[in-house]
């Protein structure tokens, strides 16, 4: 390898064992050499965040296997091994702060080991906004614990019993006799793995000095001057590069391929499995010369085409919908009633990195370099497909391009892994944008079939069903009337997985659109009747401060201008979104004048990258809101690029504010998609109130123009 | 063909007429450039081209004979940062990153040519370089710090 990312050298001081099943205190320190360590069991983990997870997920981690862990070495290096990986939401920063904070040290001292499964302990991904409900908690638990075993060891040290030692630097101090020593000299030659006591006292959020504060991210200066390596920059010597022959459409089956004229290419190596074919040459134009002179034919099926999607979805549900005669009858004697479907498009991930891979076999051993939010996915998944034990494989996950739920699966880790066990040699594969769009997977698309009523001004009934996009965020956090949720799945025409909120930005839009249409009908203002009709107080406290910083009470007399808002509560996050916008006279182009955000998560570890994570979902919200939509027919896309899939650029960017709320008596949660699903009901209010148009279908507005009211 | 990357002269092989960013990426181990689209629409693989930014992934490298390119390895001068990358660190404005090289070298053209640039000059100038993170509040604050305080001094 010409470079490695990670900031010091591994601590590792022998060949790394996989540490997926039992780890004694024996096998730990053969390959960690000696000094202290806290480690964390999966229990201790869903017992401090009051996680609800499935025990029954295929993935779902043994309680009493060890999650991640602290370690000081005698050097005085600390090192925190966790399976998350760092993709653009900057948690080697604030896990480092975390970590830091209780040991009083700068967050720089810290060396984080993320994502590699023979370093790091099993992790299933990262995913679902997580990482700072349940890891940063829990580091800080282990750090903590640390702590003690260093004032332990310094008191047996210097014979002392006093409670009155400080941490300083890196060092424990007697501010009695001054004496003082480093970590790394306390723990020398000592064998210390202990399982964390979870009821050690931590630093109390209102005295954090390092967490809490708005430190940089870690290794900046890589990133900005091109030094860091992301997976697509690797090397290794006697590297080849590896593409792989993908059908003319979704669903069609290889017939045949001739090959021969690739193989006539020097250089290039043809790899043919079963319906697999792949080409290796020595850089990435001869290899995609050599993939364009493959002739092959296939046979294709008839596909559901664009224009039936809807329908698709809608006919195909596996449970069709039984709402009670009480549900009805509610409906029925409400004297305000809206009865709306929802139309939500398939949208793209667009990570700015296409997904890459570098493999490499030695031995009957591979390693594999991958771009992936669940390196020990990636891991099973080469376990099967090459039939390997467990500790024959490494998967190494370096700091990646971004994700946004979209780099789940890691097909492109197989194909190096196949290409370069084929060709003897190691093999980096770097998808294309245009099979980055094609190939990885979509937001789903979805239908919303929402009944609501009130009664007097009360809801008397909310009936809302939701085709395919997903059940997460259906919940309806208003008070009163008859409710009926139902998430119905169908088939879908294109391959679907997660994304940022996944269906919360579909429900959420569905839900604030049809209650601001409630309290118009009603002749109530929207932000009054959300006020008096929402219980939860962390909801209502961002609704209040979004429309303090936006100045609701603002709406003026213009005919063409518009305000409307929208909230919403996502995994322990929550967010109120306030717009302006106004629908250009003559043109009707919509101009999205302001946004102001206001977002609670818990106490805030980094307010700066808290900001920019609520700022980047708003943004990218905007998108998915306004114009972003797959296009397709005859199964392929027609939207395959960046030329003709529209994404947020510099002149989308509307004024903007963020407020954050800082409940430092509350535990933190992530910031990573709860604040994506205000913006586009939001915006769909004030261009009602702007126009009298009403829209329902996301994206809105693909061309910018509002139109005409029907 | 001879190729003058950073002040340096390389021999290139360029059979087939590979693109600039392949040349740069996968043959002279410059790895800062980034493949985004293969298009020129993301503005991830911009590098400076006798000063103007271009986008290295449509730009075929044969026809850079006598000119000079300049690579975000190269933007340092003497081992000290370039402004822009000095303004972007201290506002600490990314997220993944993977945008950054591209951004900056853009953004440091247009500063060169245009040290007094309004906001909607750096939006103009920006515009084709994506952020998928959505940083670009971030971006133009930083850029907009920068000009206030080269043109205070």
């Amino acid at each position: 390898m010409k470079s490695k990312p990670s900031k010091k050298e591994s601590p590792v001081t022998s060949n790394p064992a996989k540490v997926i099943g039992d780890i004694s205190r024996r096998s730990f320190f053969k390959y960690m050499g000696a000094g202290v360590a806290a480690y964390i069991v999966w229990s201790d983990i869903f017992v401090a965040s009051a996680v609800q997870t499935n025990p029954k997920h295929s993935t779902f981690p043994d309680q009493e296997l060890i999650s991640s862990w602290i370690h000081i070495a005698p050097t005085g290096d600390i090192t925190v091994f966790t399976g998350k990986v760092e993709i653009g939401q900057n948690i080697r920063t604030s896990l480092s702060q975390v970590v830091a904070e209780e040991l009083f040290v700068a967050p720089e001292a810290i060396n984080m080991v993320m994502g590699d499964t023979a370093l790091t302990p099993y992790d299933r991904g990262t995913y679902g906004s997580l990482t700072t409900l349940q890891i940063s908690p829990i580091l800080r638990v282990a750090a903590a614990n640390i702590r003690e075993i260093l004032v332990e060891e310094a008191q047996k040290t210097w014979g002392v019993k006093s409670s009155s030692l400080t941490l300083s630097d890196g060092m424990v101090i007697d501010p009695a006799s001054n004496k003082m020593l480093a970590y790394g000299d306390l723990v020398k030659d000592k064998k210390l793995f202990k399982k964390v006591n979870r009821k050690v006292k931590t630093i109390a959020p209102e005295e954090w000095k390092v967490a809490g504060h708005s430190i940089p991210k870690m290794n900046g200066k890589d990133f900005i001057t091109g030094k860091h390596r992301y997976v697509s920059d690797m090397v290794l010597p006697g590297m080849v590069f590896g593409k792989v022959l993908r059908p003319p459409a979704y669903g069609a089956k290889l017939l045949s391929a001739d090959t021969s004229e690739a193989e006539k290419i020097p250089g290039v190596i043809v790899c043919k499995e079963d319906n697999f074919i792949g080409v290796t040459a020595a850089n990435p134009l001869t290899a995609a010369i050599a993939l364009a002179s493959i002739e092959s034919s296939w046979d294709r099926s008839a596909p559901v085409q664009r224009s039936e999607l809807f329908k698709h979805l809608v006919d195909t549900a596996a449970e069709k919908k039984i709402v009670s005669e009480a549900m009805g009858d509610a409906y029925d004697q409400g004297n305000v009633k809206l009865d709306r479907n929802f139309e939500i498009a398939y949208i793209a991930h667009v990570p700015l990195e296409t997904r890459a891979a570098l493999a490499s076999w030695k031995l009957g051993h591979l390693e594999v370099w991958a771009g992936t939010q669940r390196p020990f996915g990636l891991h099973e998944d080469l376990q099967k497909t090459f039939d390997l034990p467990e500790d024959s494989i490494r998967v190494y996950v370096p700091d990646t391009g971004s994700g946004y739920g979209g780099k789940q699966t890691s097909e492109v880790g197989l194909e190096a892994a196949r290409l370069a066990k084929h060709v003897g040699k190691p093999v980096k594969v770097c998808w294309t944008r245009e099979e980055e769009f094609k190939w990885a997977y979509f937001r789903p698309a979805g239908v919303i079939q929402v009944r609501a009523s009130l009664s007097n001004g009360e809801i008397s009934s909310w009936e809302f069903h939701n085709f395919n996009s997903g059940s997460a965020g259906i919940d309806f956090p208003y008070i009163g009337g008859k409710r009926h949720l139902e998430f119905h799945r169908s088939s879908t025409p294109l391959r679907q997985g997660s994304y940022r909120a996944l269906s919360s930005t579909a429900n959420v839009f569905a839900m604030e659109s049809i209650v601001n249409d409630l309290a118009i009908a009603a002749g109530e203002d929207p932000l009054q009747f959300r006020l008096r009709n929402l219980e939860n107080p962390r909801l209502k406290a961002v609704i209040k401060a979004a429309s303090e910083t936006f100045g609701w009470e603002r709406q003026g007399s213009q005919e063409n201008i518009g305000f409307g808002m929208a909230c919403g509560t996502v995994k322990g996050g929550f967010v109120a979104t306030f717009v302006e916008v106004e629908v250009e006279k003559g043109s009707r182009k919509l101009i999205v004048r302001e946004v102001v955000t206001a977002f609670e998560c818990g106490v805030i570890i980094n307010p700066r990258h808290l900001e920019s994570q609520v700022t980047g979902c708003v943004l990218q919200g905007l998108g998915g809101a306004l114009f972003e939509e797959i296009d397709f027919r005859d199964g392929n896309l027609t939207n395959a690029s960046l030329g003709s899939y529209r994404v947020p650029r510099f002149k989308d960017v509307p004024k903007m504010s963020v407020v954050l709320l800082n409940r430092t008596d509350l535990p933190s949660s992530g910031a990573g998609e709860a604040p994506i699903v205000g913006i586009a009901p939001a915006l769909r209010n004030a261009i009602d109130d702007a126009s009298g148009v009403k829209l329902y279908k996301l994206p809105m507005l693909p061309s910018g123009i509002v139109p005409d009211k029907a | 063909m001879k190729l003058r990357v950073n002040n340096k002269e390389y021999s290139v092989e360029v059979t087939n007429n590979p693109s600039l960013l392949e040349v740069l990426r996968d043959r002279l181990d410059l790895t800062g450039t980034k493949y985004g689209c293969g298009e020129g629409a993301c503005g991830a693989c911009k590098v400076l081209v006798n000063g103007i930014p271009t986008p290295s992934c449509i730009t075929p490298v044969t026809s850079l004979s006598g000119k000079k390119v300049i690579t975000i390895e190269g933007l340092a001068k003497n081992g000290e940062l370039h402004p822009v990358q000095k303004a972007f660190l201290e506002e600490d404005v990314f997220q993944c990153s993977y945008c950054a090289p591209g951004m900056t070298i853009t953004a440091a053209a247009l500063l060169e040519k245009q040290p007094d640039a309004s906001i909607q000059d750096l939006i103009d100038g920006l515009n084709g370089n994506i952020c998928r993170c959505c940083t670009y509040p971030a971006i133009i604050n930083a850029l907009e710090k920068l000009i206030q305080k080269e043109g205070d001094l």
